[in-house]
């Protein structure tokens, strides 16, 4: 780890004020503390924004989750109101890491590093969440852009992510055997007017799988997957999942999760 | 004294320690005016040095010292050797490269030592290496075990890359079985190379004394004084008597930590030269670049069977990976401790082993939990299984009919093994492991979409290692004998020093069961001292499952020397005859008398020769006050520990997932001393083993970049992978040593990787190789569908 300033903010206001280029937020840190430590990344100033109050919380107000940016994913996975809202959610943080990345990680982090592995970027885009920043409110679809990138400007910061509830919905993740983060993550989400099919691990970066999507909105059930076919030639290939292995999980990943809809 | 110590399943005395974080590792060790040391390693899996600029580190703040080849060399300090000489069957020894411990004018894998960097802090340190300019001409890395031999000379003067090509057994026997079979099975293996991965990576900390003239090296070793021996005499660091190491609490080793590694050598010399104390620490990616790699092997082999499914022959041709240099115990590893294990529990009348040694731009590969024993474990069991198959037999029958009955038995390769009864632990495994009802729950698994499928193993060791007119005569560079002394302090507590090393083993308390019971002394009044050159006698580590069979002998022997010397002792107190004296839990008895001593009396006489009562003297004349013994065991043999164990797998075919639901082992290792222990090592190497069949891999790209240099790439196996293990023993003590114990650290890792894969490959039909991971037998499952397929 290289020498850096280290500061402790109390408010969002502060710590869009302190950051600069060179700057960094840390909220968690499970991905920015190992990175340094490695010397992958270096900052001047490190902005600690886990004392910012405003940042933490769950609330359900009518048919959307607001989940503040600071939460923790156990506070997300014990949550009754997130359990009783949206099943799957709860779900999904309760699978990330292990319990000391679920006690230190936020969802405001994981979603500002945008992991093409993580987990929480699928629940925003199948659940079509709306993003809160300290300076604007962004649909999921728009905010995540690719590999580790978001539209997060210079200086902003996530606040708070929106989500819609659901009639019924369900995520599946068949983890990479070594780190556990996700190999393939499919999170599917049926609401009135349509079925969402959101996923992780596949690609540079988290997508709507629109075939799949096709084939629920005419038929939610396991077996409308049976003859879907998943082209691989755009799919991550790596020592661990080639392309076409990806497509095969891609399609059991969304078949289980189908059955597990509630 | 109450019950005996031995076989009982007492708490381990090293728990409340470890558990309560107070261990005391050699990174936790902190010196007045410490420096820090940071390795430059090569980022290049094979390039030449073409100049080394350390002049602007130098400069930089905080640095004391930049060091690379021509400081080493200046001080004259020697390379890394190889401890085992093996010589090829054209009668030629084998060709081993100079392995300097700083590179001078070539790297030769992906980790390379290249230079040190000395600070005042590490950050100093680091930040100083990023101003190294090392100017490397990157060359083609020859990267595969297989391709070894068709590619370019990495090291001058060795021809194909080869390091020996050494055989064993009587070929022309082995034809003539072979042209003599009613039916020949052949396959080809590969057996997955691995990281070692000790929780506990290495650490030096190098401390001389400029008065005392005395150098202190603190590291991570499994056997401080073979360490300091090959570092005195070849690399020439300081001498023998004025060297102490220090290796205190370890977190684990598996072979890894056996060797003085380049990091040892440097940091040790470091601390001398520059006088100050050098501590270094390795990274975990570091660890994964530069711990010596184990297994790493490619094999054809065949049997030779008879219609009635006896086997005749069995010829096997592996090439092993040493890796970018032969490391201090890769030489052997590969050849005796593979080669005559190959034939496993089978009474085979004739074989052939020829072993092709090769160097490769990987990191060096040595001995790793079970040393060439899981290998030819893994090769035979296979095959076996294989054969059955191909022979329309029952797997488990076939396996049965083929074991070695006759104890003891000399083997047509090269072990005598004293003891055993194959069968009785087989059939215990097929009783534990339900495998009547086999059938039934694998129509339970259909009907849930899943594959079900089982797997046997069995398997032979030779532990306690060793015999050393024997290994010396095979080209050991050093004999493998154990050492003891037992302290016996006034006040009646014991301090037992012992030349073997725990780093997980638990040796505080199993050892001081044997001495409880031998001496008759409780549990809380024995410690066990290790891990220090200027303790304990010279002893020759831990390694190889050889601590108990040979470091516990020689701590018994001890004991042995003690109850003689307190029988003459309490014979001269008591007035009685040495002959007649009965020594018996604790206490020194004329039979027929109420007359006694306790031990702890006559530990205070033999320290306190004042007058008793009567006796002017307790000790009788000739004997010389004080009571301390010390024993030297040189084992008669090695033992073998035998056992089998029976795998049960649930594969998902729309995933291939592989879940190993239950696994059942029944192993004999002799004697036990804490079945509680035993259990523990079981465990650990099942865990091990399983990984290796399911998991591990360390792979390497074309280029020689290590892919899986982390825990986000290098699959370790988790609790989550593993069902409760059902464990049983059945024994026949070992007659090679008085304790008749076998050894059983390494068994688990030994038998599982064949039991999971028979058992894997049993339930999807087709054959896969290790590891076996989700994606592999996906395809494996799918390939099979589709030739069927095409075939229709």
């Amino acid at each position: 780890m290289k020498a850096f300033n280290f500061h402790e903010v109390k408010s969002v206001k502060e710590a869009t004020k302190l950051a600069s280029n060179k700057s960094t937020f840390l909220a968690g840190g499970m991905t920015l503390i190992p990175s340094m430590k490695m010397r992958l990344s270096s900052f001047s100033d490190v902005i600690d924004i886990k004392e910012i109050k405003e940042l933490y919380g769950i609330k359900v107000k009518g048919k959307s989750v607001i989940i503040g940016a600071n939460t923790k994913h156990a506070d997300v996975a014990a949550s009754k109101e997130v359990r009783k809202a949206v099943h799957s959610l709860a779900g999904l943080a309760e699978g990330i890491g292990d319990p000391q990345v679920r006690n230190c990680g936020t969802l405001g982090g994981s979603i500002s590093n945008n992991d093409p592995t993580a987990c929480y970027p699928s629940a925003c885009i199948a659940l079509d969440a709306t993003i809160h920043t300290s300076s604007r409110k962004v649909e999921a679809e728009k905010f995540f852009t690719g590999m580790f990138e978001t539209s997060l400007k210079k200086g902003e910061l996530v606040t708070a992510v929106e989500f819609q509830i659901p009639e019924k919905s369900c995520y599946i993740k068949f983890p990479n055997p070594a780190s556990r983060y996700a190999m393939v993550g499919v999170y599917i989400a049926k609401f009135k007017k349509e079925v969402r099919c959101a996923v992780t691990g596949a690609q540079s970066v988290v997508y709507r799988c629109k075939e799949i999507e096709k084939a629920l909105n005419n038929n939610f059930s396991e077996s409308a997957l049976d003859s879907v076919s998943l082209k691989s030639s755009n799919l991550n290939s790596d020592i661990h999942a080639s392309a076409e292995y990806r497509a095969s999980l891609i399609v059991s990943c969304a078949q289980k999760a189908v059955a597990g809809s509630k | 004294m109450a019950a005996s110590m031995i076989g009982s399943k007492v708490e381990r005395k090293e728990d409340k320690k470890f558990l309560t974080g107070k261990g005391r590792y050699t990174a936790d060790i902190t010196l007045a005016n410490q420096t820090f040391a940071y390795f430059i390693r090569s980022p290049h899996a094979r390039a030449k040095i073409k100049n080394i600029d350390t002049s602007k580190a130098k400069k930089a703040s905080g640095v004391i010292d930049v060091l690379t080849a021509k400081e080493l060399n200046e001080d004259k300090i020697g390379g890394l050797i190889a401890g085992w000489k093996i010589v090829s069957k054209d009668g030629t020894d084998m060709k081993i490269p100079p392995h300097p411990a700083l590179a001078s004018d070539s790297v030769n894998y992906v980790g390379d030592h290249v230079a040190l960097v000395v600070a005042e802090t590490l950050q100093q340190a680091r930040d100083a290496a990023e101003l190294v300019k090392v100017d490397y001409k990157v060359l083609k890395a020859v990267v595969n075990t297989g391709d070894a031999m068709n590619s370019e000379s990495i090291h001058d003067g060795i021809d194909k890359n080869l390091s020996f090509d050494w055989e064993l057994g009587d070929k022309a026997k082995t034809d003539e079985a072979f042209a003599s079979a009613d039916k020949i099975v052949k396959m080809t293996l590969t057996n997955n190379r691995l990281v070692p991965n000790a929780m506990e990576p290495r650490a030096s900390i190098g401390d001389f004394n400029p008065s005392s003239e005395e150098l202190t090296l603190y590291t991570t070793s499994q056997n401080p004084h073979l360490s300091r021996l090959v570092m005195s005499a070849f690399n020439a660091i300081h001498p023998e008597h004025k060297f102490r190491i220090v290796a205190p609490d370890v977190g684990g080793g598996f072979g890894s930590k056996i060797y003085p590694y380049a990091e040892d050598v440097v940091v040790a010399w470091a601390a001398k030269r520059l006088q100050r104390p050098v501590k270094w620490v390795c990274e975990r990616t570091d660890s994964f670049l530069s711990d010596c790699h184990g297994r790493d092997h490619i094999t054809n082999c065949e049997l030779a069977i008879k219609n009635d499914g006896t086997v005749t022959g069995l010829k096997v041709d592996t090439i092993a990976n040493l890796g970018g240099y032969a490391s201090l115990f890769a030489t052997v590893t590969p050849t005796y401790l593979y080669g005559p294990l190959v034939l496993g529990l089978y009474n085979i009348a004739s074989a052939y082993c020829n072993v092709k040694a090769v160097y490769t731009n990987t990191a060096p590969v040595d001995a790793y939990r079970g040393a060439g024993r899981p290998e030819a474990t893994y090769m035979i069991e296979r095959l076996m299984d294989k054969a059955a198959k191909e022979m329309g037999m029952d797997r488990a029958e076939f396996r049965k009919k083929n074991f070695i009955r006759q104890f003891p038995h000399q083997q047509c390769l090269v072990h005598n093994i004293d003891s055993g009864d194959y069968e009785a632990h087989f059939n215990r495994a097929l009783e534990l492991s339900d495998y009547s009802n086999f059938e039934k729950r694998k129509a339970e698994s259909a009907a849930k979409g899943k594959l079900r499928g089982i797997g046997f193993s069995t398997y032979i060791e030779a532990c306690g290692i060793a015999p050393s007119a024997a290994v010396m005569s095979l080209g050991a560079g050093v004999g493998l004998w154990e050492s003891a002394e037992i302290r016996f302090n006034a006040t009646g507590n014991i301090s037992v020093m012992t030349g073997t090393h725990s780093h997980g083993q638990s040796h505080d308390t199993t050892f001081a069961q044997i001495v409880a019971d031998k001496l008759g002394v409780p549990m809380e009044n024995i410690d066990l001292v290790h891990g220090d050159t200027d303790k304990g006698p010279f002893g020759m580590g831990t390694y190889g499952s050889r601590s108990l069979a040979v470091g516990g002998t020689a701590i018994a022997k001890a004991c042995d020397k003690i109850v003689e010397k307190g029988k003459k002792v309490a014979a001269h107190m008591l007035e009685a005859n040495p002959d007649e004296i009965e020594f018996k839990d604790g206490e020194f008895i004329v039979p027929n008398s109420n007359k006694k001593k306790t031990i702890g009396e006559i530990a205070f006489a033999c320290y306190l020769p004042g007058t008793y009562g009567e006796i002017k003297s307790p000790l009788p004349e000739g004997v010389e006050p004080g009571l301390k013994e010390t024993a030297f065991y040189d084992p008669v043999n090695f033992s073998f520990p035998a056992g089998s164990h029976v795998c049960e797998v649930e594969v998902d075919p729309t995933t291939g997932e592989t879940k190993v639901d239950t696994y059942t082992c029944v192993d004999d290792f002799g004697n036990l001393i804490n079945p509680m222990i035993v259990e523990g090592q079981i465990h650990g190497g099942l865990a091990q083993g399983i990984g290796q069949a399911l998991y591990e891999n360390a792979y390497y790209d074309e280029t020689g970049q290590l892919v899986t240099a982390s825990y986000m790439d290098y699959t370790m196996p988790r609790a989550d992978n593993f069902p409760e293990f059902r464990i049983d023993y059945t024994c026949t003590p070992a007659t090679s040593n008085p304790l008749g114990v076998k050894g059983c650290g390494e068994a688990g890792a030994i038998a599982s990787p064949p039991a999971v894969m028979n058992a894997v490959i049993d339930a999807i039909g087709t054959e896969v190789s290790m590891p076996a991971t989700s994606e592999k037998v996906w395809k494996a499952l799918k390939d099979k569908s589709d030739t069927k397929k095409k075939a229709a």
